[in-house]
């Protein structure tokens, strides 16, 4: 099938002090295509789509846009020629409601109440359904991409931009969220898809341009191609799966019983009557889309939100109201999510970022006062065993980039001879050498004896680490299964379905 | 019909003239509030704009041109404070008190030789007959442009807010800079016409203090009222028509306790003189706490700067 | 075009070069300044910065720098632990005032008792009283969570009030032929309560003393105590402290009680020493001067021993400058506040690089 051109993207370099974002990359997306652009963190998807959308200029080659040279200078001109995105973070605003949202994101929106009229329309026509008049906020992650959808939408893109779009989103959400791709592929709207799931790619996309370290590594017909050969084209090397020992299954060291909570987050999730329990060398991964009350749950255990003592069981000994540096000493540590800001201080260095967490269970003070030379070996120590890639411990956490500086976030909790290991999105926006190597320290721990509890949105991470699985849903938890036999579906259905819209999609379907 | 000595109706007049300078105060503060700024270096603003509104009106014997210029006074003190914490990136904590303790020696310095002058009389509105009106004619057809236009103001901003795309854009910048600047707004430029319009209203309420409220220049004129506007947006939990209710509410406070002095209560005076700025605190701690979560409403950027990493 | 761009670590260049340039670019401005007012800005400049030092009257200005610098210091110390943690305590000054009220009440309330135990528990009481005004905006911010900002402020001007109160009612001089003020400190008439000077033309008081051990003390507690890493943690990244264990309650109870505490002494040693008694005037503004000192010190103890001199030179430099040149002391008010604006201008160069850009140049 051939198509004529909508977007020919020609010689495009750009770069930043120290990194080459994008280095002669070429490719171009036909008229309706669904067209996925590969590669891992930091290969230079999100720079090349950000100069499509006119929020950062090419330092050299040119965009061909509907066969006119096209140069947006800033994102309104984008919009204005027919691009739209949808942004995987960063561009909604929750104490707005959904109508105000939509309206930011357009060049002439319509009066309010001709707008909310519209978001309604086009919402049942792509069985997307929206109140236009609720406030982002209170809204599910799911709901919060249709939001940005419907925006684009109502534009009447020629081109519609989506950014890691399923990373929020329930199986049953995806399937939905493809529905509604593949119909605007069909009137004609191309498709720029970025990923890195490779089995969504080959069921979705028409061509894929395959980018590593900021050049075009290759292209090839997703649905021709297998999963193995992609995977190994946008990593450049052959990926083994991580070593599992089957270590025998212990005591347990972690009780949860009955654990409710309020969020202390604006806009959070409630969590409501958690029970679980993780045995010595057991791993227990629990899913669940962004939202659900992942944060909390993280709160919850590593000390940071205090609940009941009996709640919590360390050991068997209460720990529910011990804050963090008693929890440690517990033998309970926690890897947050977020590296730049809660599990480390960005502007601190590395010394003093190990300090924050090992202090404690490393004897790093002395009646107080800081025992820096032995701070400063618990750091290069860290470093050292996990590989991390500084000029040394005197940088500041920001200075590494995101894989390394996990890495050391995730050494500084393990090599505190743990109990207990608590870790949240242990690799989220992690390159797939450095995802392997922390997965393989985490078994590795788990072999040696600690009860972990693994919580991500990455399922395919879970599957592969975990003994145990559980999902979170909108604060509760369900019971955990062994990994062993189960199904995507099963683990759909846990994940309690598409958020209201299996009734919508009848409209079209 | 007076009351323990004090008039009510006279009361009410003059607690609308009393709370002119910090309603327009809060008024703009609220504004940059919005956009995701904090803006301290009210009081400073307040007190430049009083000097010079001053030194215009006594010089060309205008009031209108004192108002302009108190305001254009506290709109170019605002622009130190925006080129430092847009452009510079400076903590806005600390670049908003420099403005204040700038702006008061710099009043001072400029207000040298203007001390025991009188300046020209604001006058009030003549509604003719209406002013006559027992009760309603002094509370509302008896004061100087410059109240009702303090209230046209207050509904001016409510509806620019709430209503016009400018707002919605003003809104969105204090919510989420990061979505603001990914959806192409440029936030750094939205944010220093925000503190401008602030800088231009606190100013403007300085000139109110030094040209109708006291009406002459002395050192330290405005006594803390750019802190109690400050207050006074979060009492008014960033809604316009809140500020008008603080406004009046802390404008009435004050012309009571100077009230209950000249009628000679048997309260000690220090302890009334201090009455402003302990109800402010009160206020404070009611509406930040409990259900009132004041905090709740806060812009989620506040006092956060914004700097385009790539 | 000029475009910032963040370092990837701090540079330590620019961290001591700072307030270096920024008191160079105050001259220059200040010297604008000057000329507008019809001075020789040159000889302003030199009558502020350097006569003090070298000057014909040195050995006597010599001291009054320390005699500033004393308060200003002790303050800024306080003040500074509080703004690293993210911690705004504005009202030093009206703490500043009620240590003086308490520390010189308990002394009054002992005139004329002669014991060498008076001094100290006056210093007790100095310290108490500033804590307890510090205590207000600390226990509202952390069980109402109200801003400690506004309400530390608010309660300057309560505390300005009270001190009128004080110096024309419960503190009075009884032999003060109903003059307001208290009984004097100085010299004679109540050695008991003095606070002298210790080495005689050196200017050194008792508040010189506690600021250089209180700034010791707190270069030992940044640098090497873990309570000194939580309050850095705490304002650089606070769920980042919370995560480490740090209570912010706790945190803001401390930070706000001890530079109440050390504002209250300053107070105390001040009207006790150089105001010689409660005044309805004492206070001159050290607490709001002290902001200054604290940031053109960068918050490192050291530094703020080093930017109490400096902002003392200016004080004492523009009194010699009224006094000499006719330069109007508001004049001075001015040229610190443009310190602090250049120095918080300048700061920008310690995590970002400028890069220049030329237009239409790739």
């Amino acid at each position: 099938m051939t198509r004529e051109t909508l977007l020919k993207i020609d010689g495009i370099s750009k770069s930043y002090p120290g990194v080459k974002a994008n280095e002669d990359v070429s490719f171009s997306i036909g008229v309706g295509e669904v067209h996925a652009l590969l590669g891992e963190n930091g290969a230079g998807k999100s720079t090349l789509v950000k100069m499509i959308y006119g929020l950062v200029k090419p330092d050299e080659g040119t965009l061909t846009f509907r066969g006119k040279p096209f140069a947006p200078s800033e994102p309104s001109e984008a919009r204005a020629a027919g691009v739209a995105m949808v942004f995987q973070h960063f561009s909604l605003f929750e104490a707005l409601n959904v109508a105000e949202n939509v309206a930011l994101g357009m060049e002439n929106p319509p009066p309010m109440r001709e707008l909310a009229a519209r978001i309604r329309a086009v919402s049942e026509e792509y069985g997307l359904p929206l109140d236009p008049a609720r406030m982002v906020g209170d809204l599910s992650a799911g709901e919060r991409q249709r939001v940005e959808i419907i925006r684009c939408l109502l534009q009447d893109p020629k081109l519609l931009i989506m950014d890691e779009p399923t990373s929020v989103l329930t199986p049953q959400e995806v399937e939905i969220l493809f529905k509604t791709l593949r119909q605007l592929s069909s009137e004609g709207t191309a498709i720029l898809y970025i990923s890195h799931k490779l089995e969504e790619i080959r069921t979705l996309c028409d061509g894929a341009t395959i980018l590593r370290r900021g050049k075009v590594v290759g292209s090839c017909v997703p649905r021709e191609t297998t999963a193995r050969e992609m995977a190994e084209l946008m990593v450049g090397a052959t990926l083994t799966p991580p070593e599992r020992r089957a270590g025998a299954k212990g005591e347990v060291v972690l009780g949860v019983t009955d654990l409710s909570a309020a969020s202390p987050i604006p806009f959070g999730t409630t969590l409501k009557g958690i029970s679980f329990t993780v045995a010595r060398g057991e791993v227990l991964g629990i899913a669940g889309v962004a939202g659900n009350g992942q944060d909390e749950l993280l709160l919850a255990l590593s000390g940071e939100l205090r609940v009941a003592s009996d709640k919590i069981r360390i050991n068997g000994r209460a720990a529910g109201d011990l804050g963090p540096g008693e929890r440690r000493r517990a033998g309970l540590v926690a890897a947050p999510e977020d590296r730049y800001g809660h599990a480390a201080a960005p502007d601190m260095s590395l010394v003093e970022n190990a300090l924050l967490t090992g202090a404690i269970r490393r004897n790093l003070t002395h009646r107080g006062f800081i025992d820096w030379a032995a701070t400063r070996g618990f750091a290069e120590e860290v470093i050292q065993t996990y590989d991390v890639r500084t000029p040394g411990s005197h940088v500041a956490a920001r200075a590494l980039s995101g894989g390394n500086l996990q890495k050391f976030l995730i050494g500084r909790e393990l090599d505190q001879s743990p109990e207990v290991i608590v870790i949240n999105q242990p690799t989220w926006g992690v390159d797939a050498a450095a995802a392997a190597a922390i997965r393989q320290a985490i078994l590795n721990r788990a072999a040696e004896g600690a009860g972990v509890v693994v919580i991500s949105q990455d399922l395919d991470e879970l599957l592969e680490i975990a003994d145990m699985f559980a999902v979170l849903n909108e604060g509760r938890l369900t019971k955990p299964r062994p990994v062993e036999g189960l199904t995507i579906d099963q683990i759909g259905l846990m994940m309690g379905g598409a958020h209201g819209m299996e009734v919508a999609h009848h409209v079209e379907a | 019909m007076d009351i323990g000595g004090i008039n009510p109706v006279i009361l009410v007049a003059s607690l609308m003239v009393a709370a002119v300078p910090i309603m327009l105060a809060a008024l703009g503060e609220l504004v940059v509030e919005k956009s995701g700024v904090l803006n301290l270096g009210v009081e400073g603003m307040m007190i430049v704009g009083a000097i010079c509104g001053f030194i215009a009106a006594v010089g060309t014997q205008s009031p209108v041109a004192g108002f302009a210029a108190g305001a254009a006074g506290g709109a170019v003190l605002s622009l130190v404070f925006a080129f430092l914490t847009q452009v510079m990136l400076a903590n806005q904590v600390a670049t908003g008190l420099a403005l204040t303790l700038f702006g008061l020696g710099l009043s001072s310095l400029m207000g040298q030789g203007y001390n025991g002058i009188k300046p020209p009389v604001t006058a009030k509105v003549p509604f003719g007959p209406l002013a006559e009106i027992p009760v309603l004619g002094p509370i509302v057809f008896g004061h100087d442009w410059m109240v009702y236009a303090s209230i046209a103001l207050v509904a001016c901003v409510w509806w620019v807010l709430r209503a016009t795309r400018l707002g919605l854009i003003i809104r969105a910048v204090g919510e989420s800079h990061e979505a603001a600047h990914a959806l192409g707004y440029k936030v750094n430029r939205i944010r220093l016409g925000c503190i401008a319009f602030g800088g231009a209203m606190a100013g403007l309420g300085g000139a109110y203090v030094s040209l109708v409220r006291v009406p002459q220049w002395v050192d330290g004129i405005t006594a803390g009222a750019g802190w109690i506007a400050l207050a006074i947006v979060v009492f008014a939990s960033w809604r316009p028509w809140r500020v008008l209710i603080g406004a009046y509410l802390f404008g009435g406070i004050s012309v009571l306790q100077l009230n209950l002095q000249a009628a000679g209560s048997g309260i000690p005076v220090e302890y009334l003189s201090m009455s402003p700025y302990l109800v402010t605190i009160v206020v404070l701690v009611i509406m930040s706490s409990g259900r009132g979560r004041a905090s709740l409403n806060a812009p989620a950027s506040l006092g956060q700067n914004f700097h385009a990493a790539r | 075009m000029l475009r910032l761009e963040k370092r990837p670590i701090p540079s330590r260049f620019w961290l001591y070069a700072t307030p270096v340039v920024a008191v160079l670019l105050t001259m220059i401005a200040g010297g604008l300044l000057f000329a507008l007012l019809g001075k020789n800005p040159a000889t302003v400049i030199k009558t502020i910065f350097w006569d003090p030092l070298f000057g014909e009257f040195a050995w006597y200005l010599r001291g009054q720098l320390l005699v500033k610098a004393g308060p200003l210091i002790l303050i800024a110390i306080g003040l500074s632990l509080g703004f690293r943690a993210g911690i705004w305590n504005i009202g030093a000054e009206g703490q500043y005032i009620m240590g003086a009220i308490c520390g010189a009440g308990v002394g009054l309330a002992l005139y004329p008792t002669e014991s060498r135990l008076i001094f100290p528990v006056m210093i007790l009481a100095g310290a108490l009283g500033g804590w307890a005004w510090a205590m207000i905006p600390a226990i509202l911010k952390t069980r109402f969570n109200t801003n400690e900002i506004l309400v530390s402020l608010m309660l300057v001007y309560v505390a300005e009030t009270i001190l009128a109160k004080a110096s024309t009612g419960f503190l009075r001089n009884p032999e003060g032929a109903g003059f307001p003020g208290s009984r004097s400190f100085s010299g004679s008439s109540f050695p008991a309560a003095s606070n002298p000077e210790l080495i005689a033309g050196s200017g050194l008081h008792w508040g010189g003393v506690f600021a250089l051990l209180m700034g010791v003390a707190a270069y030992i507690l940044l640098q090497r105590h873990i309570l000194g890493f939580q309050i850095k943690l705490a304002g650089q990244a606070p769920r980042a402290a919370r995560f480490h264990g740090v209570k912010p309650e706790r945190l803001v109870l401390l930070c706000m009680g001890l530079s109440g505490a050390l504002a209250g002494l300053a107070g105390m040693f001040e009207v006790t020493g150089p105001a010689g008694k409660i005044s309805i005037d004492f206070n001159v503004g050290y607490g709001f001067t002290a902001i200054i000192v604290a940031f053109l010190g960068r918050l490192n103890p050291l530094g703020i021993v080093l930017a109490g001199f400096i902002m003392a030179l200016t004080y004492v430099g523009g009194e010699m400058a009224a006094t000499n040149l006719g330069l109007p002391s508001a004049a001075i008010q001015v040229f610190q506040g443009m310190l602090l604006f250049f120095l918080l201008g300048v700061d920008v160069l310690t995590n970002f690089r400028i890069r220049t850009t030329l237009l239409g140049v790739k």
